[in-house]
């Protein structure tokens, strides 16, 4: 059975939520929608206040390379714009749209019926992505127009499909592997097509056996598609572990997977590429798993962006007496929320709410040298020494350690029995890399 | 016996063979260093605080002496009477800085400013700050995790663990600014010092709108722009719904303070207004907060 070879820990799975089917949810009183949902330039409002917008109407769009169309996820009159708190709490740009009913684009095909992708290039597939506002739905939110764009001198001979969703909890792309296997295997055939690769291949854990058997069933019909089932280990759906696992190749230390001839892209990403392409449908919604252990129930939602986090803890009965805190995301990446106003974005994958016993940080104490945190690094690195080299502010030191190869997995916070913040030094570490780096050139 | 003499003599002869050696490399090689910058360096205080922009009161010590001049050199911690004996030694004349001292503007304490949610990760307010906005509404204010305390090399500030927020003690601070530099949310301003260390200041760095501001904090700057118009002085600007007054045109009248709706701009180390002053400010106050209703 495949994995990557360095490093990984192995949380418990606790996937609660994988039995429960997709459902919609309720459309908000008003959606709050920030200019920036993905890596890169915020989004520019093409919008002004008082304006009556549709669902799937451009709302704001791109401004410089790296970023990604906003279409308006309900249909009403633009509030205002103005900051509001992200999940960060900081406040940053945002449209408020004041939702009256539920009144579509014409353009967007709404049926169910599989569309085909008959004779369409991969150029026209490449700006259809760019139009529709396609971000990377695994949590990056990187824009996927920029990644189906091979970059000039450069090949792609394998597409790999994130389906690991490593995060304990987490369930949603679980789940639209079993409900949307068809759709997500014709977007997989799309990105090939835009990609110009023969060879697609969709990594799984084994956890998830059912999805498996489900997506090697349907590939059969897709020629170049395979599914391949890998060992459970954290944290196997970061791009460069995942390429290892898959193909056997490493990624170099700040190296794109493009120069080992790999594109990763996730499953949800494929789905919406789906919808795009063949269905004229923007990326204003997606699946987000709302769980936890004390929740009376938990559930998968397909929600729009814009809806506030805490619509999403009434649907499934509200919040727990003992709740200490509500994650955006999973347990192990994911960062609690400040207020629970905030809206979910392209980039939100789970809501997690957690009690205080299982939430609370230990009290750090001293390192012991025990080099967990070394054996767990899935990039190999040292990160009781990158710990130590932030609280002495040796950024340069940190640099040469490469801090930047850090991927924020926290396998080394998770791992460490002196409950060190180890990762939240390194963070601070990178961001001061980054700067002097910015400061050089 | 023997044996013990030809040690004897040989080990002299190699001894002051080398000594000789290493005299004359020594002169060959000597590095001449100004004497000027010892004398400068026993003048200086010698608290390696970093607050004069060079590495350590050698460092600073060196670059005077090669400096053209003293305009641009500035050790705080010795002040104007360190940077005048400074001058002498070196034969120059000393440029002279007002004094300063550092300021928190954030008065944001628990009966102003509400907790929202709990902070548990590592406690410095550099992580707490890279993480999210901080566990009160008001996502410019202090954090309380105490990053200045931490560096100040002179004792002058500590958390008060009332209000959560640092205070300076005055006749510690030599205005190093390693707190300023320290801060993540930029609260700490050095401002000129004043006699008997009075300080009119606004006590916000909150540029919400007035709303917001208000609710996430009692005593925020709301950017009413009152204080702008009892300012007598022209020391008052507002930006982003908030006001700043210059510490140089500022004269201390507290005619700001009096009108200011919510509190946000405090007066230290002044005498108790007269009982006639307070009645005036009184009514002034709730004149101002028959305007603002309008927020």
């Amino acid at each position: 059975m495949r994995t990557f070879p360095k490093g990984g820990v192995h949380p418990p799975g606790l996937k609660i939520a994988s039995g429960s089917a997709i459902s919609l949810l309720s459309l908000p009183e008003i959606a709050c929608i920030h200019l920036s949902q993905h890596l890169g330039a915020p989004a520019q409002p093409v919008v002004a206040k008082g304006d009556a917008v549709k669902v799937g109407q451009l709302i704001a769009e791109v401004s410089g390379f790296v970023s990604a169309n906003i279409h308006s996820p309900v249909s009403g009159i633009i509030q205002k714009i103005e900051p509001a708190p992200d999940a960060s709490g900081y406040a940053k740009p945002a449209i408020f749209i004041e939702v009256s009913g539920d009144e579509w684009l014409e353009s967007i095909d709404r049926t169910p019926v599989l569309a085909k992708p008959n004779g369409i290039t991969g150029d026209e597939i490449i700006a259809k992505v760019k139009e529709m506002g396609i971000v990377g739905l695994g949590g990056a939110t990187f824009p996927s127009h920029v990644k189906i764009s091979v970059p000039k001198g450069k090949k792609a001979d394998i597409l790999i499909i994130n389906g690991v969703e490593c995060e304990p909890y987490l369930t949603s792309d679980h789940r639209l592997m079993l409900e949307k296997g068809e759709e997500i295997l014709t977007g997989i055939q799309l990105l090939m097509r835009a990609l110009g690769v023969e060879r697609a291949v969709i990594g799984i854990e084994r956890n998830k056996p059912d999805a498996i058997r489900h997506l090697a069933g349907l590939a059969a019909g897709y020629p170049g598609i395979t599914v391949c089932a890998l060992k459970v280990k954290y944290p196997q759906g970061g791009e460069k572990q995942l390429i290892k696992a898959i193909t056997g190749r490493e990624v170099p230390s700040l190296g794109l997977p493009i120069e080992v001839g790999a594109v990763v892209h996730n499953v949800g990403t494929a789905f919406a590429v789906y919808e795009a392409v063949l269905k004229n449908k923007p990326l204003f919604e997606r699946v987000v798993t709302v769980t936890g252990k004390n929740l009376a129930h938990t559930a998968n939602f397909q929600v729009r962006i814009g809806t506030p986090v805490i619509q999403l803890i009434d649907a499934v009965g509200g919040l727990p007496g003992n709740a200490a805190k509500v994650i955006n995301g999973g347990p192990m990446m994911g960062k609690a929320l400040p207020m629970l106003g905030v809206p979910v974005t392209k980039g939100t994958s789970g809501i997690l709410i957690m009690s205080d016993q299982e939430s609370a940080r230990k009290q750090s104490m001293n390192c012991i040298r025990c080099s967990r945190c070394s054996s767990a690094c899935p990039m190999g690195l040292e990160p009781y020494l990158l710990m130590s080299l932030g609280e002495a502010k040796r950024w340069e030191d940190m640099e040469s350690e490469h801090t930047l190869d850090c991927m924020e997995c926290g396998s080394c916070s998770y791992t460490c029995p002196s409950h060190r913040p180890l990762l939240d030094y390194i963070r601070i570490g990178k961001s001061n890399v980054n700067r002097i780096i910015r400061a050089r050139k | 016996m023997n044996t013990i003499v030809i040690t004897i003599i040989s080990l002299s002869v190699i001894g002051s063979l080398s000594g000789v050696i290493l005299f004359l490399i020594a002169q060959k090689f000597k590095v001449f260093e100004d004497p000027r910058i010892d004398d400068v360096e026993g003048i200086l205080p010698g608290a390696n605080c970093g607050g004069c922009g060079f590495p350590g009161c050698r460092g600073f010590a060196d670059a005077c002496v090669k400096a053209e001049s003293l305009d641009l050199m500035f050790c705080p911690v010795g002040g104007n009477d360190g940077m005048v004996k400074v001058a002498e030694a070196l034969g120059r004349v000393a440029a002279t800085k007002d004094p300063t001292v550092a300021v928190v503007r954030c008065a944001g304490s628990p009966d102003h400013r509400r907790r929202t949610n709990r902070y548990d990760s590592a406690m410095t307010c550099e992580i707490a700050s890279g993480l999210y906005s901080g566990d009160t509404a008001c996502s410019f204010g202090c954090l309380g995790l105490g990053d200045c305390t931490v560096v100040c090399t002179f004792d002058a500030i500590h958390m008060n663990p009332v209000t959560l927020l640092p205070e300076v003690d005055d006749a510690k601070c030599t205005s190093c600014g390693a707190c300023v530099k320290a801060c993540p949310k930029m609260i700490i301003e050095l401002r000129k010092k004043n006699k008997k260390d009075r300080k009119i200041y606004v006590s916000c760095i909150n540029m919400d709108k007035g709303a917001s501001a208000k609710k996430a904090c009692s005593v925020a700057c709301i950017g009413c722009k009152a204080c702008l118009k009892a300012c007598e002085y022209d020391a008052i600007t507002i930006e982003n719904f908030l006001a700043y007054i210059d510490p140089v045109k500022c004269k201390l009248c507290r005619k700001c303070v009096e009108v200011c709706p919510t509190d946000s701009i405090q007066e230290i180390n002044f005498p108790p207004r007269k009982k006639a002053d307070v009645e005036v400010a009184v009514t002034e106050t709730q004149a101002n907060k028959t305007i603002m209703e309008g927020f």
